[in-house]
């Protein structure tokens, strides 16, 4: 079948009486990365938080890797459990381990045995260029590391999608990097993403496709070269004139 | 913690020695300076000593009514305060009118009403003679009651002390609302909560004084029994006082360290 992994038709969200989402189109394949950029408040977190229903939307359709996202419980559970999403305050589990955070939901949601979740835990934690840190609680980390090993606990559930919002914003400078090494290998792996950044290395080095976002709408979409250097609407225009200074 | 230093760098002896005298905690040296001095009467005046044993035969039932009615009241609050902070708009319902109704009674008169109407009430109904449970349960049936409803409040702001980021991350991990609560907000919240937790234990251990008015005989009971015969009004009350307020202090002391042990293992 030749589907998108993700498929969002006509898709509106509202705030009481404002339109945070004004009628949203997009679909992405499977080995996708999607980038999107926009100015704050224009809608980009709520459209991540509607993929995996942290958001409801209020009109509109959603279908994820094949599964219609209405009010059904069930197939919320099982698009939550093929959608990873990363935060941009990474949302680590403060009071427990790293290990224990990666292995809490594959015990919880996957039913993995104790051995097999630290296993993959551990796996991960390398993966990730921290393995020597699987002890420490969060708060004795880095925040670069903290937010390598929220990708790792995401991972840990073998997910099909990844929703980055933001990951890169709340970081120091000089962490920035190694936390988008990583958003770049799992690109190359074939992930399909959805990035909210505006981080111009990753969107030359990774992105396929970059859309942008402004009151509630997505105003172009195209590929990282035509957004960045030929954008053709004003707003696009203005937007990237202030980011890219 | 900053100290003054001299041009130097180092601190002068003679500041850390003033900061020293600053921060000793003279409070509790005149408090058990009080205590130390009423068990000093208590040991050589043979009044007070007898007073003091009279009293003394109601403290078992003070802690046992006070640490019963805990855990129990530890139990409904919790429950009471996850019905506070669900989703489902009638058990939220639910446990708000019943938090609004006890915290806008007194506790005196809560204490009428649930051992003298609503315990007879209900005991009735069942079928029972009304002698089968008996004032002490009923105080402590009472001070479940009323203490569920103001621990309840400690759980649901322990709760809401955690930022909604969490559940947002326990659900897009796929765990369930009831999972993340589990397992993400109600561990970090019980952390947070122990402070206030303590507070309503000292609170609760103090409040059971007001179950004299059932007759239980704790200690405040006792004593009251005890001067309707001696008229010994100053010994026995000062006693009185002075069994709360060792008990208080040498609580409060132990929730501190247990507070700091926490705090310790991170
Ligand atoms: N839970 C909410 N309640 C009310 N308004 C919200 C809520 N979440 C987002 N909004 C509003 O919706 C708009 C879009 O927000 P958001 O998607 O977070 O924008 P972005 O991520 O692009 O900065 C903003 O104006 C924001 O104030
Ligand atoms: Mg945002």
């Amino acid at each position: 079948m030749n589907q998108p992994m993700i498929l969002i038709e006509h898709v509106s969200k509202y705030f009481g009486n404002f339109r945070a989402l004004d009628q949203v189109n997009l679909s992405v394949n499977a080995g996708e990365v999607l980038m999107i950029i926009g100015p704050s408040g224009s809608g980009k977190s709520t459209l991540l938080r509607c993929i995996n229903h942290l958001e409801v939307p209020d009109a509109g359709r959603l279908v994820v890797d094949g599964i219609l996202l209405d009010n059904n419980e069930a197939h919320i559970n099982a698009v939550r459990a093929e959608v990873g999403m990363v935060f941009q305050r990474f949302e680590l589990f403060p009071h427990l381990t790293v290990l224990e955070n990666i292995c809490l939901a594959q015990q919880k949601v996957r039913r993995r045995s104790r051995s097999e979740s630290e296993a993959i835990g551990r796996a991960l934690l390398e993966k990730v260029g921290i393995p020597e840190q699987a002890h420490k609680h969060p708060a004795q980390l880095s925040g670069g590391q903290q937010q390598r090993v929220a990708i790792a606990r995401s991972l840990a559930m073998q997910p099909k999608i990844m929703l980055f919002d933001e990951p890169t914003s709340a970081l120091d400078p000089e962490m920035i990097k190694e936390v988008l090494d990583v958003m770049l290998d799992l690109a190359r792996d074939g992930m399909t993403m959805v990035v909210v950044s505006h981080e111009m290395g990753f969107a030359r080095n990774a992105a396929h496709r970059v859309a942008f976002m402004d009151q509630g709408r997505i105003v172009e979409q195209g590929p990282p070269e035509t957004i960045f250097v030929n954008p053709r609407h004003e707003r696009t225009q203005l937007f990237l004139s202030r980011i890219l200074h | 913690m900053a100290v003054e230093s001299n041009q130097l760098g180092a601190p002068s002896e003679r500041l850390l020695s003033r900061r020293r005298l600053e921060q000793f905690p003279w409070w509790l040296l005149i408090i058990l300076s009080i205590i130390l001095f009423m068990l000093v009467r208590i040991i050589v005046d043979p009044l007070y000593r007898s007073i003091f044993d009279t009293i003394q035969q109601g403290l078992v039932t003070t802690l046992s009514v006070t640490a019963i009615a805990f855990v129990f009241s530890l139990m409904f609050g919790l429950i009471l305060g996850l019905g506070r902070v669900s989703t489902n708009p009638i058990l939220r319902n639910l446990a708000i009118t019943y938090i609004e109704f006890v915290r806008g009674v007194p506790i005196l008169v809560l204490i009428f009403t649930i051992s003298f109407a609503l315990v007879p009430m209900i005991v009735r109904t069942i079928g029972l003679p009304n002698s089968a449970i008996s004032l002490t349960t009923r105080a402590i049936i009472a001070l479940v009651l009323i203490y569920g409803a103001y621990i309840a409040e400690i759980v649901r702001a322990g709760i809401e002390s955690i930022g909604p980021g969490q559940m947002e991350a326990g659900r897009s991990l796929g765990m369930t609302r009831r999972q993340t609560m589990q397992y993400v907000i109600l561990p970090q919240a019980v952390r947070n909560i122990l402070p206030a937790i303590g507070n309503d234990l000292i609170a609760l251990l103090k409040d059971s004084s007001l179950i004299s008015v059932l007759g239980v005989r704790e200690i405040t009971q006792v004593s009251r029994l005890s001067v309707s015969t001696t008229f010994r009004y100053e010994e026995t009350y000062f006693i009185l006082t002075l069994f709360y307020l060792s008990m208080t202090l040498l609580l409060s002391l132990i929730l501190q360290w247990i507070q700091h042990r926490v705090r310790v293992r991170g």
